[in-house]
């Protein structure tokens, strides 16, 4: 298939498109997604395409558009709602965790909800506090709900459509900081599967696991590790729940060594979940302890000595992966 | 509840008041030029929200509380916490990221911060504030103090559900505080027509039996008055008051907005109605106050300004030991370290 190089934000806003051609059911939802053409301007021109019926701007009311929202989708709609970041869609959590998640379990299989939503994680820069949160765990705590957390354009595209087409409720995680950057995507349609992890490059003396744009410090990790002669394999989660364990139980029975980089929070993180399950199911291929770099224990504050003291980086993970395989001191 | 703040006679505030009016809003503007400037040097990081055109409401408010009373504030919080008395140095070097600001770098420009001041923040989550500004005022009345919270919050926060939640328990409760709703006509690009039906945002007192009041927000006497009255009633036990203060940003919404969605014929209308111009010119005309005094001002200004940057230069980065302290009170709480 051709193909050629858009932004991050062209592959969201050319996945909504499509689906919103195909499915009149589909809207968009969200604070400046309309006539502002969206704060990171993933919506742009979306407004001028389909009106103000499906392309809706909100007050500053988290709570009280995602209640319609999740109420439109249980009468027959299939709502996108746009948060400007999670850290906002915290003032919602009552209606995706009370509500959307649970409506199938509490009709006993009658009212679903099939609604998507979405929106920028994690942290940007010196954002301080408040604006800097990474929720993938949070969310994939929740039966009930899809989490899907991207990492470059071409997933996101094809996950997109696909979470749109779901007909379970659906986080879809982005970031601010990549929306500006490019990747191939193919001209023609394509849709990626929900739940499917992806070796983003191969590698036989150890696996690394990430997601979202820790990813950036995974790949390079690796690209560091590789002029030493130590070969990483590197899988992207794509999807945190379901979580695709199959493919890192995969490649840790090739490489018999595990790091994770994520940006949550260390405590019930992603990296919790998936040294349980590897230790699980493949105690007897692990020729080291399961180890991790997540964002520090502590909210991240705004000073820069202190951001790069908070996040995962190339030069801590490349330590640990030396460090799982004996090669420090 | 409509009441008018017109100010029938605006020449009883005297001299003083005026000076210190106009000292402290030129302050704030030449403050917040300045980072500006900055921010647009990359010294200054993250989201940045400038005051410019808003002055009058610190001014109008400081005249009109004493230093106990506490206030709170969302992240457009420079000219208020400045207002407080919160050193411009140290707010210059929170900018910074620098340890010696006011929340010791760890909070930028959004999460100023002054205990002693009885400054309270700086908060992100729009109208996150709002609740804990009528907790402040809680707190003072099971203290038994006559103090009063003065909760600002935007246009944009009043389309919140905690507004509701929180006048509803405020009336109930009776509680010492004065919401202040700094109307700017703007929440990012979405003007207050696009947010709601009821445009007067003081009418949403009305649900509650809450005194609210709308007051121009370019003029410091009209503020002063009409929050000087609100905090009487909240001094003397009768409970809260919702104001709304019509003003303007004459800056986009943060360092990054370009503004596109306002014409700069609307900007130079608020600008013609400036509250630092139209001081000074009560200064020079109403009370003779010489040019050499105004240069005087505008000198000390000048240096504060500069003063506050030199030090926010000179001044370190926190180490990076600083990153699991101010997370617990406890010294020694584990902290997961791997
Ligand atoms: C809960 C929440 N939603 C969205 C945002 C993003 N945001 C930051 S400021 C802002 C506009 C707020 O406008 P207003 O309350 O009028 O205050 P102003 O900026 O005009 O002072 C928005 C949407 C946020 N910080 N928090
Ligand atoms: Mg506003």
């Amino acid at each position: 298939m051709a193909s050629r190089v858009i932004q991050f934000r062209e592959a969201l806003r050319e996945a909504m498109v499509e689906e919103m051609r195909r499915d009149d059911r589909v809207f968009l939802m969200g604070e400046e997604v309309a006539e502002y053409n969206g704060a990171y301007k993933v919506s742009q021109g979306m407004l001028e395409e389909f009106g103000s019926k499906r392309v809706i701007d909100t007050p500053i009311s988290e709570l009280g558009f995602s209640g319609i929202a999740v109420g439109a989708a249980q009468n027959g709609l299939r709502p996108i709602v746009e948060y400007m970041t999670w850290n906002f869609a915290v003032l919602s959590l009552d209606q995706i965790l009370n509500t959307a998640s649970k409506l199938l379990a509490m009709s006993g299989g009658q009212v679903g909800c099939p609604i998507v939503f979405r929106g920028p994680n994690g942290s940007a820069g010196q954002l301080g506090a408040q604006h800097s949160t990474a929720f993938e765990n949070l969310y994939a705590n929740i039966p009930g709900l899809k989490v899907i957390s991207v990492s470059n354009p071409y997933d996101a595209k094809g996950l997109l459509k696909s979470a749109i087409r779901d007909d379970d409720p659906v986080v879809f995680m982005e970031s601010e900081v990549m929306y500006g950057e490019k990747g191939e995507v193919p001209e023609g349609e394509y849709l990626i599967p929900i739940g499917k992890a992806d070796v983003k490059r191969p590698g036989t003396d150890i696996t690394l696991v990430s997601f979202n744009k820790m990813m950036k410090v995974a790949l390079g990790a690796a690209e560091e590790l590789a002029k030493e002669g130590i070969s990483a394999e590197v899988i992207d989660l794509r999807t945190i729940r379901p979580l695709d364990w199959m493919t890192v139980l995969e490649s840790v029975k090739k490489t018999n060594r595990l790091v994770i980089v994520e940006e949550q929070w260390p405590f019930g993180s992603i990296s919790s979940e998936l040294a349980y399950r590897i230790q699980k199911e493949a105690f007897d291929y692990l020729d080291a302890p399961v180890r991790r770099i997540t964002s520090a224990d502590a909210p991240m504050h705004y000073a820069p000595t202190l951001v790069a003291a908070y996040l995962p980086d190339i030069a801590r993970t490349v330590n640990l992966v030396k460090e799982s395989m004996y090669l420090n001191k | 509840m409509f009441v008018s703040t017109k100010t029938k006679d605006a020449t009883r505030f005297t001299k003083e008041t005026y000076l210190y009016w106009y000292e402290l809003m030129l302050l704030l503007r030449r403050f917040e030029e300045k980072a500006g400037q900055l921010y647009g040097m990359q010294k200054i990081r993250g989201f940045c929200h400038l005051y410019i055109g808003q002055e009058a409401i610190a001014a109008g408010c400081m005249t009109a509380t004493r230093p106990e009373d506490p206030f709170i504030t969302a992240y457009r919080d420079h000219g208020l916490a400045i207002a407080k008395g919160i050193s411009a140095k140290s707010c210059m070097a929170e900018l910074f990221g620098k340890a010696t600001g006011c929340s010791k770098g760890k909070g930028g420009s959004m999460h100023f911060f002054g205990h002693k001041e009885r400054f309270f923040g700086g908060h992100g989550i729009v109208g996150g504030q709002i609740g804990p500004g009528a907790g402040l005022a809680f707190a003072e009345q099971y203290k038994g103090t006559d103090n009063v919270s003065l909760t600002f919050f935007g246009d944009g926060a009043a389309r919140q559900g905690v507004i509701h939640e929180t006048f509803n328990l405020a009336m109930l409760w009776k509680l010492p505080v004065v919401f202040i709703c700094e109307n700017n006509y703007y929440a990012m690009g979405t003007s207050v027509e696009r947010t709601s039906n009821v445009i007067d945002i003081y009418k949403l007192a009305d649900g509650y039996e809450m005194p609210g009041d709308s007051v121009d927000g370019m003029s410091p006497e009209a503020v002063h008055e009409s929050v000087a009255r609100a905090v009487k009633r909240a001094r003397e036990g009768g409970g809260p008051t919702l104001l709304e203060i019509k003003t303007y940003r004459y800056k986009g919404h943060s360092m990054s907005d370009p503004a596109k969605y306002r014409t700069k014929e609307e900007v130079e209308e608020y600008k013609e109605r400036d509250p630092i111009d139209y001081t000074l010119g009560k200064l020079q005309n109403e009370f003779q106050v010489s040019e050499e005094e105004i240069e005087k001002i505008n000198e000390r200004v000048k240096h504060e300004v500069e003063e506050a940057v030199q030090f926010a230069e000179e001044s370190p980065f926190p180490d990076a030991s600083e990153l699991l302290k101010d997370i617990y009170v406890q010294k020694d709480y584990p902290f997961i370290m791997d």
